[in-house]
């Protein structure tokens, strides 16, 4: 507990997972916004409008915490990591300040008018607004996305005395192949959380009985972006990044599946608690060859366990990381199950009056944030004890003149801070869930 | 190269001050300008649309130090450990009271808002220019490329200072006149009825304390920092700094007494853009200076990232600040007129 490295982990861990809860939700709404809006330009129907209205409004509340959660996270790189800073500085600090340029001046540009500006606004340029807002996040997600692939998958760089990292070739580096396959992965899960999102407000509002038109569009919109995008979610993004976790980190993919023997038609393991001092899993229930199947495409494949790496090149939390990737892969499929088992209804026209389907649809919003934290959490206690992957350790990154005293007394900090955001947060979210579609204006 | 990544991180982070150095001023001047629930969001009305803009000149600025100067970034992060958390908390609270506040119609929640909006517009200019300070004083950088700084120690300029000592603290409050000012134009130029009347009156005053405490740190930073003054006349750059701030004070007092309140509010963008940029001539190259030997000290030189990458990122570079302009000019234009308190359940 003593040990600076520790809170720094603790610190950087806790505050980047509590900020993209966030950013998971706006990125995902951004765009179902902007296919509201298209509608509602296409059809010429309001009510597209009237929707898309609404879910500006949670944007906004939720963009707000994006930001100010956001800011703390690009000064942790200096304050807490300095000397991975310092090393890696000349080729990440390329994407981190891109971003600034490019994304976030679009956004914070354009968010004034997306949540305010529709009456000042025509009818296009309200789209304009929110195709801005959408470029703007997705943008600023490639380049987050570029610079921890960079750490997954280093390529593009050259290494000076000392350590250092230079950049060798700028378009190797911002295209780097990890970064398409996390990218693509990464964008899918928050368009289904917020299909998810827009799922739930629609169940609520059918099983209240409140605003029928709203109720049954946002049940809709929900339901079939949150089928499509939850099934490409699994395939063939999951699949790609799962293959590339097999070839370039081989012995992050064996601790995920709790793999600790080497061997053809390797078993995958559904249940079961890694027992890391025995090497074993403990009452395991078993799928066998499927893992050498789904590692790298033939039953017959060798697939390596932890037993054939070094010990110090093993993931610093087996148990982590195995949770971590059993949670993602389950709870993912369950999201396809509902949303599978929600268009079925929706199609066959029962999914209004199915009070069992909207209870589900209207209590599962949170196991879409929960994947996606499980799946970051894969990626990254995937890539320790590496900062930057085979190159730099962890522990060789922190600041060296930061002590526990002060990691400590700023972890606390950060604890409190966030704890009354997040009542605040839903606090007002909640009002608008209850409040409607109507414009807010309307009530005394 | 050196000198050119030195000077854009330095205009990035001159825009900066600039840009939200105004939404800081009207701030700390919400409580005393705006009275009522309608003045208080005619102010919030006139930042609101451009706070989260501003701020991004900030991340733009440390992003392009990131890239650029890796040490600086690394050693100034961590070294300023402390104060940097409590620079993001109050850019925390401040963020959610200018966005939140007027979601609900309830005096208390309204209140809580603004009055968090005022305390953390008052502390952020304090303690970043105290940071300035810190960068011109000099920290005890030593042979490892790093420093530890306790938050303070005995407020002496001393062998071991503090981040807050009499010569920072001194160098926070001028920031925090500064920008009261500059935000006391801002709001005397985008605001109509009393909340204009109220910056109007405020702003000769607060420009009169500027002049004062401009006087006071310009003695101080003399006996603190003497070197800095003897750049001056190596740089011409700086000679044309201060004609640009001397002409910004020009411009903010005819235009006060003409009652031009843009025109004073551009020369107090001009004012802020040129001391900075004195202050950067002045200390060129030296982007952290070290109290314990020269040597240790991090220049634009010695702390200059790899030469590919950086003419990489020169290419868009200039892109990404042309859109940048762009948005800009846009937002100036959609926005232009004087501030309405925006009807309830909508706008800040």
């Amino acid at each position: 507990m003593g040990d600076p490295l520790f809170w720094h982990r603790l610190q950087f861990g806790f505050t980047v997972t509590y900020h993209y809860l966030f950013p998971q939700l706006t990125m995902g709404l951004a765009f179902i916004i902007v296919v509201l809006k298209a509608m509602g330009l296409k059809t010429g129907d309001t009510k597209y409008d009237e929707a898309a209205r609404f879910w500006i409004r949670i944007f906004g509340i939720s963009f707000a915490v994006g930001v100010v959660t956001g800011i703390p996270m690009e000064f942790q790189f200096g304050t807490n990591w300095a000397e991975f800073s310092r090393l890696a500085g000349g080729v990440i600090g390329q994407s981190l300040a891109m971003e600034g340029m490019f994304a976030f001046f679009l956004e914070s540009s354009f968010l004034a008018l997306l949540v305010w500006g529709e009456k000042k606004l025509s009818r296009k340029g309200h789209f304009g607004a929110a195709l801005a807002l959408w470029i703007g996040s997705w943008l600023s997600g490639y380049f987050i996305i570029v610079t921890n692939a960079f750490m997954q998958h280093p390529v593009g760089y050259t290494m000076a005395p000392g350590g250092v990292f230079q950049m060798a070739s700028f378009w190797t580096f911002l295209l780097n192949p990890w970064a398409f396959a996390q990218y693509a992965h990464n964008m899918l899960a928050t368009v289904v959380t917020g299909s998810f999102v827009v799922a739930a407000v629609g169940a609520f509002w059918t099983l209240k009985g409140l605003h029928p038109e709203q109720a049954r569009l946002n049940l809709r919109t929900g339901v079939i972006l949150g089928f499509i995008f939850s099934a490409l979610l699994a395939f063939p993004t999951g699949d790609i990044s799962g293959k590339m976790v097999a070839k370039y980190q081989p012995v992050s993919l064996a601790a995920m599946e709790g793999r600790f023997e080497s061997g053809p038609y390797a078993d995958l393991v559904m249940i079961g608690q890694p027992n890391v001092a025995q090497a074993r899993i403990d009452n395991p229930i078993r799928v066998p060859a499927i893992l050498s199947f789904l590692a790298y495409g033939h039953f017959s494949a060798d697939v390596k366990g932890l037993k054939a790496f070094p010990r110090d090149q093993w993931p610093t939390s087996i148990e982590m990381l195995y949770y971590a990737y059993h949670i993602m892969v389950g709870l993912g499929t369950v999201l396809i199950a509902i949303m599978a088992l929600g268009s079925l209804l929706l199609w066959k026209q029962r999914l209004d009056h199915t009070r069992a389907m909207l209870w589900v649809l209207m209590l599962a919003f949170p196991f879409p944030f929960i994947a996606t934290t499980a799946g970051w959490a894969v990626a990254e206690f995937g890539r320790q004890p590496w900062l930057v992957y085979g190159l730099l350790r962890t522990a060789q990154g922190a600041s060296p003149t930061v002590h526990s005293g002060s990691t400590i007394f700023t972890s606390l900090g950060f604890a409190g801070i966030y704890v009354v955001l997040g009542f605040l947060f839903l606090y007002l979210v909640a009002r608008e869930v209850a409040h409607g579609p109507a414009p807010t204006g309307a009530k005394a | 190269m050196a000198m050119l990544w030195f000077w854009l991180v330095s205009v990035l982070v001159a825009i900066y001050v600039v840009m939200d150095g105004f939404d800081f001023g009207a701030g700390i001047l919400h409580l005393f300008v705006a009275r009522t629930d309608q003045e208080r969001r005619e102010v919030l009305g006139a930042v609101g649309p451009l706070w989260d803009g501003n701020e991004v000149w900030l991340l733009a600025g440390g992003g392009s130090m990131f890239l650029a100067f890796p040490k600086v970034l690394a050693a100034g992060f961590s070294g300023f450990y402390l104060a940097l958390f409590l620079v993001l908390w109050f850019l925390i609270l401040r963020a959610i009271a200018i966005e939140f506040r007027s979601h609900v119609q309830d005096v208390l929640w309204r209140q809580l808002w603004d009055t968090g909006f005022t305390v953390a517009s008052f502390v952020l200019p304090v303690l970043l220019g105290a940071a300035l300070g810190n960068v011109l004083r000099g920290v005890p950088l030593d042979g490892s490329g790093y420093f530890e700084l306790a938050l303070w120690t005995n407020f002496r300029v001393s062998a071991l200072p503090g981040i807050l000592d009499w010569y920072t603290v001194l160098i926070g409050v001028f920031a925090l006149v500064t920008v009261a000012a500059h935000g006391s134009l801002f709001l005397a130029w985008r605001t109509g009825g009393s909340v204009h009347d109220r910056a109007a009156a405020l702003a000769p005053r607060l420009w009169g304390g500027v002049v004062v405490m401009w006087l006071l740190a310009t003695v101080a930073s003399f006996k603190v920092t003497p070197a800095l003054f003897g750049a001056l006349p190596h740089a011409p750059l700086a000679w044309l700094a201060v004609v640009i701030f001397l002409a910004g004070l020009l411009l903010v007092f005819s235009g006060l007494k003409a009652g031009r309140h843009l025109m004073a509010f551009l020369g107090s963008g001009a004012f802020i853009l040129g001391i900075l940029a004195a202050t950067a001539a002045c200390v060129y190259p030296v982007m952290l200076k070290s109290t314990l030997d020269p040597a240790f000290s991090l220049t634009a030189q010695n702390a200059l990232a790899g030469t590919v990458g950086l003419h990489a990122a020169l290419g868009w570079w200039f892109i990404a600040f042309l859109l940048v302009l762009g948005y800009y000019t846009f937002l100036f234009r959609f926005h232009r007129g004087k501030v309405k308190a925006a009807a309830d359940g909508e706008g800040y």
